[in-house]
């Protein structure tokens, strides 16, 4: 018997968050202007450390600006989406499950959409409207998913579905009613993006909200890990070992449902992440959700970064859609991991 | 079965406890039950009031045709529903009363099959056993690890600790989960009708472990089952379940009147009575 330990968890992590930096350090060198790495890691520590006469301005401007504010934005979304895949996959006790299955990115995706159309100029309109949309959607789908006063598994996910597929002809309805280039906004929005600049001229500030509503949100996912590690063998059997079950399932569904707003508010529906990313972990590291979620976290984060890296310079100076590149390298390695599954 | 073999081991220690009898474990005193639709429509199902006494290193069985309630019954002592009256207590405490670790630290309850979304390792399973004694996020403890390597041992399955829990036969999948609820460290182990899936050896095998169990852990063993000569041979009380009401609790002779028998499962059943003071149920054939 080799228990899992907190040491353990640490260590995986580390490893990880190291692989993502050097991710970060490769995907801050390719751009249209060039930079040497040598250079990079400089305006990185001086940036740091606050010593800013050190650094020549295009450094700054062209790292601090633009490039590490997308690598910022990749990271939290990565991370948000893999750690609420993880999240409901325990919940509804479904494999298959994604973040965007309870109908939650329809549901932001249909406030974008009114936001273009009402609000078309207003700064920081659509990522309000987003996540009005996806919280609106989840306190429906939630009264809608409850028998008998407790969230009930299956109820919960044909709500969602019948929720999804009802806004999903809300939106092709309003689309028809967009000017072209709205429309190419439109459809790049329900692709995932992200490209949107922050909604605020303060940077690190909108960071900092962004980054503190992940963390609280994936800290309350984090504290039932050990009750998910059972609700996985059967909601029964969980309760008969002592776990609130009903209460487990209200934190997740929250918390889950507030990280996938989160992303989908500020990048749009970006696919695949939230789904193959906690299958690839646990094919990597097992089933424990007190590994799975940090590893989870981390995972996202390189997933998205590698995918937006690759969305930005494959086909340069034209860039893909994040969400495109996502599921083109995101569908095949799922099949493959599916495929390795069946005994 | 050769009864003889196993009334020499086990039968003769349930004899002494009989002859000392040890405070009585489990009470449910008028305990009642009723399932509906809906809050609005009358009752589909009530149960009861049934009056049960269990004590240490006992063995009850509860016997009865489909939707009798005896999985309604297991339910209620396990503490999963609340009943609509009466009181269930272990060693005294209200069942209803207790917070959820503290009832399932006294209560296992071993399930009739495990539906797993992702496969686990048999020690990963066993280790499950020992949530009711962590903290959130619980690590497990040196004392978890041993308390799971026992409960394996006891009940052979040390040998299968490395291996994934789908790859088991059934046999070998039923002593693992009733490695878990050992691992609780309980003082009333309930089972639903654990000898489902199992050949007639596994049966066997099965309830002479149970019964091992009772006597050498001081366990109270509740099992619901279907297998009448089996829980004659094995247990020490019975309680007969017909329509949502206890007919019958007492020894295994007291309750296998023949007459009462074929009311209950409405088949000819003929009762025959064993040198070792067990009964015996036999289909009656066509005359």
């Amino acid at each position: 018997m080799r228990p899992l330990t907190p040491r353990r968890i640490l260590g995986v992590s580390l490893a990880l968050v190291g692989v993502l930096f050097i991710e970060c350090v490769i995907s801050l060198r390719l751009g249209a202007y060039p930079i040497s790495i040598t250079d990079i890691l400089k305006t990185l520590y001086y940036g740091v450390v606050g010593h800013w006469d050190n650094v020549p301005d295009e450094y700054r401007s062209v790292i601090f600006g633009i490039r590490l504010p997308r690598i910022a934005l990749g990271i939290l979304v990565g991370s948000s989406l893999s750690t609420a895949g993880a999240g409901f996959q325990a919940l509804l006790r479904n494999p298959l499950a994604d973040p965007y299955v309870l109908g939650v990115s329809s549901g932001a995706a249909l406030g974008a959409i009114v936001s273009l159309i009402f609000a078309p100029h207003v700064v920081g309109a659509i990522q309000i409207a987003a996540f009005v949309g996806a919280a609106a959607t989840v306190a429906v789908v939630y009264f809608l998913g409850r028998r008998g006063g407790q969230l009930d598994t299956a109820t919960l996910l044909l709500a969602g579905i019948v929720a999804a597929s009802f806004l999903s002809a809300a939106i092709m309805f309003l689309m028809t009613t967009l000017s072209g280039r709205d429309l190419r906004g439109m459809a790049f929005w329900l692709m995932g993006d992200l490209q949107t600049p922050p909604p605020i001229q303060n940077v690190p500030a909108w960071f900092a909200f962004l980054f503190t509503i992940f963390l609280v949100a994936a800290g309350a996912i984090y504290t039932t890990a050990s009750d998910l590690n059972l609700i996985l063998t059967g909601e029964q059997e969980a309760r008969h070992l002592g776990v609130n079950v009903n209460r487990v399932k209200l934190v997740v569904y929250v918390a889950a449902s507030i990280l996938t707003g989160l992303a989908v508010s500020v990048s749009g529906a970006i696919g695949y992440v939230g789904l193959l990313v906690p299958h690839a972990m646990r094919f990597l590291f097992g089933t424990d959700y007190r590994l799975l979620i940090p590893t989870s976290i981390v995972g996202g984060a390189i997933a998205i970064v590698l995918a937006d890296t690759l969305a930005r310079t494959i086909a340069a100076p034209t860039e893909l859609p994040v969400g495109a590149m996502t599921a083109l390298a995101g569908a095949p390695v799922f099949i493959y991991l599916m495929r390795r599954r069946v005994r | 079965m050769n009864a003889e073999t196993h009334g020499a081991g086990a039968g003769a220690d349930t004899f002494t406890a009989y002859s000392h009898p040890p405070a009585v474990r489990l009470k449910a005193e008028q305990v009642s039950y009723a399932y509906s639709a809906t809050d609005r429509t009358a009752p589909k199902f009530t149960l009861g009031p049934v009056s049960l006494e269990a004590h240490q290193r006992e063995l009850v069985a509860i016997l009865g045709p489909n939707a009798s309630g005896k999985s309604t019954l297991l339910k209620l002592l396990a503490g999963l529903l609340k009943p609509l009256s009466g009181r269930i207590e272990i060693d005294g405490e209200d069942v209803s009363a207790m917070d959820l670790r503290t009832r399932a630290q006294r209560i296992a309850l071993v399930a009739q099959e495990s539906e797993m979304l992702f496969p686990l390792r048999v020690w990963e399973y066993v280790l499950q056993g020992r949530y009711p004694y962590g903290r959130r996020l619980r690590f497990e403890t040196a004392e978890d690890c041993l308390m799971a390597g026992n409960a394996l041992a006891q009940v052979g399955a040390d040998a299968l600790r490395d291996r994934w829990m789908d790859q088991l036969s059934g046999g070998e999948k039923q002593r693992v989960i009733l490695a878990r609820a050992m691992a609780q460290q309980p003082s009333l182990l309930l089972l639903d009708e654990p000898t489902q899936h199992l050949d007639i050896g596994g049966k066997v095998e099965l309830l002479r472990r149970l019964r091992r169990l009772a006597d050498e852990n001081r366990y109270t063993v509740i099992v619901v089952t279907h297998e009448l000569n089996l829980a004659a041979e094995f247990s020490d009380r019975i309680a007969l379940m017909h329509r949502g009401k206890c007919l019958s609790i007492g020894s295994p002779d007291e309750v296998y009147q023949p007459e009462l028998l074929e009311q209950v499962f409405e088949a000819p059943l003929e009762v025959e009575m064993r040198s070792t003071g067990r009964p015996r149920v036999l289909l009656r054939g066509r005359e």
